[in-house]
């Protein structure tokens, strides 16, 4: 889903503008309700037993990094941004990634080990 | 001198400064619960078995707040194409909308969720201490089903004063249903709908204790990173709340006579950031009530 267009300066535009604009309004609705739906998913499936805590963590992470995906991109309008802004966002991905990767290694501790 | 790029976009990179600025804070931010993740993730894992525990919070009402938290995300993106159509009453009221949740948010959290852990007890007993209070944790029957041991005994405590009079030897404490119906498999996982704790008092002489607290930071490392983490984000749904009220106000009115598009990309920089407090709630949400 594309942002909604700046708006035009000439007055005669504006009406068309608007009808624009309310198609994405449905779309940010659409998008509520499933976020919605999938919170209901996930406190309902994490009373369903996988097996072992780890894949019910594992499922759940998975539901929360979907819905997180969506507002990221419907919501935060990342489905179509500027390139300075994803640069932005590729080095903090890159960042908070190495951090998690640390945390793993300390966890890990692969010297000891 | 007039700053440059407020409102209309820069050739180059297509974009106005407050958006370049939101993103540069909300990358930092990132990087902030980023650290405070990893935190939980290594305590998580080095967690001894029995002490991280499961199922202590309120499901529903933790449910109902993520509900909020999507509802306002919701209505403040609708009162931003409220104000790129130009229907000023539209978005006024979105934005009350969207104040409301926030404000309902907070007060479940402050009111009702926070003080319940403050008037809630545990008491870790000292390893050797744990077959005498068998009756009170089931353990046999968890071992045999391959499930983590019950090390603490939780519930309301009746006689307070024993935290500060050395001369009372033992606690008197009202148990959770789990542990005044350890063996019932129904306690093998927890409950959906919050039960309070029962009549049936444990007394469990203190010298089989090893620390008896109050559900707060202290209590263990679940607590410390629950209160570290949903206080942070409490901070930020204040924040939200705040510069929403400001953008709700008269005062906005007339920024929006003078110039509706900078209104509207007020709009839009602060919806960002509330829907980054909303994305770091839907992580927050399953890793603390559900799992």
């Amino acid at each position: 889903m594309n942002n909604p267009p700046d708006i035009s300066q000439d007055p005669s535009e504006h009406e068309e503008y608007a009808h624009n604009i309310q198609k994405h309004v449905k779309g940010y609705l659409m998008v509520g309700a499933l976020l919605l739906a999938f919170t209901g998913i996930t406190v309902a499936l994490s009373y369903v037993d996988f097996g072992t805590r780890k894949a019910n963590i594992g499922v759940a992470m998975l539901v929360a990094t979907l819905k997180a995906g969506m507002v990221a991109a419907i919501f935060m309008h990342l489905a179509a941004e500027k390139r300075l802004i994803y640069r932005v966002l590729i080095f903090t991905a890159f960042f908070v990634l190495g951090l998690f990767w640390l945390t793993f290694l300390a966890w890990y501790n692969p010297i000891v080990r | 001198m007039e700053i440059p790029y407020t409102i209309s976009t820069r050739p180059d990179t297509g974009l106005w400064n407050a958006k370049v600025g939101i993103w540069l804070f909300l990358a930092s931010e990132v990087m902030l619960f980023g650290g405070l993740f990893s935190a939980y993730v290594f305590l998580r894992l080095d967690a001894a078995p029995g002490t991280w525990p499961h199922g202590l919070l309120n499901v529903p009402v933790g449910t109902m707040n993520t509900a909020i938290l999507i509802i306002s995300s919701v209505t403040v993106v609708l009162a931003w194409a409220a104000l790129k159509m130009r229907r000023y009453r539209a978005y006024w009221w979105y934005m009350l909308a969207t104040i409301t949740c926030g404000v309902i948010f907070l007060t479940v959290k402050l009111v009702y969720e926070w003080p319940q852990k403050f008037e809630h007890f545990g008491a870790y007993l000292k390893p050797e201490a744990l077959e005498k209070y068998e009756q009170y944790l089931g353990n046999h029957r968890l071992a045999e089903k391959g499930l983590p041991p019950r090390l603490e005994i939780t519930g309301h405590l009746e006689n307070r004063q024993a935290l500060r009079d050395p001369n009372i030897k033992e606690y008197e404490i009202a148990m959770d249903p789990v542990n005044a119906d350890p063996t019932n498999p129904a306690m093998d996982r927890p409950h959906f709908l919050y039960v309070p704790p029962t009549d049936k008092i444990a007394k469990i002489e203190k010298e089989d204790v090893d620390r008896l607290t109050s559900f707060g930071p202290w209590h263990n490392t679940y607590f410390a990173s629950y209160f570290t983490i949903t206080g942070l984000h409490g901070l930020h749904v204040l924040g939200g709340v705040l510069v929403f009220i400001y953008m709700w106000l008269p005062v906005s009115k007339r920024l929006y006579q003078h110039n509706p598009e900078h209104l509207a990309n007020r709009v839009e920089v602060s919806g960002l950031f509330w829907h980054f407090v909303d994305l770091v709630w839907i992580f927050v949400f399953p890793l603390f009530y559900l799992l």
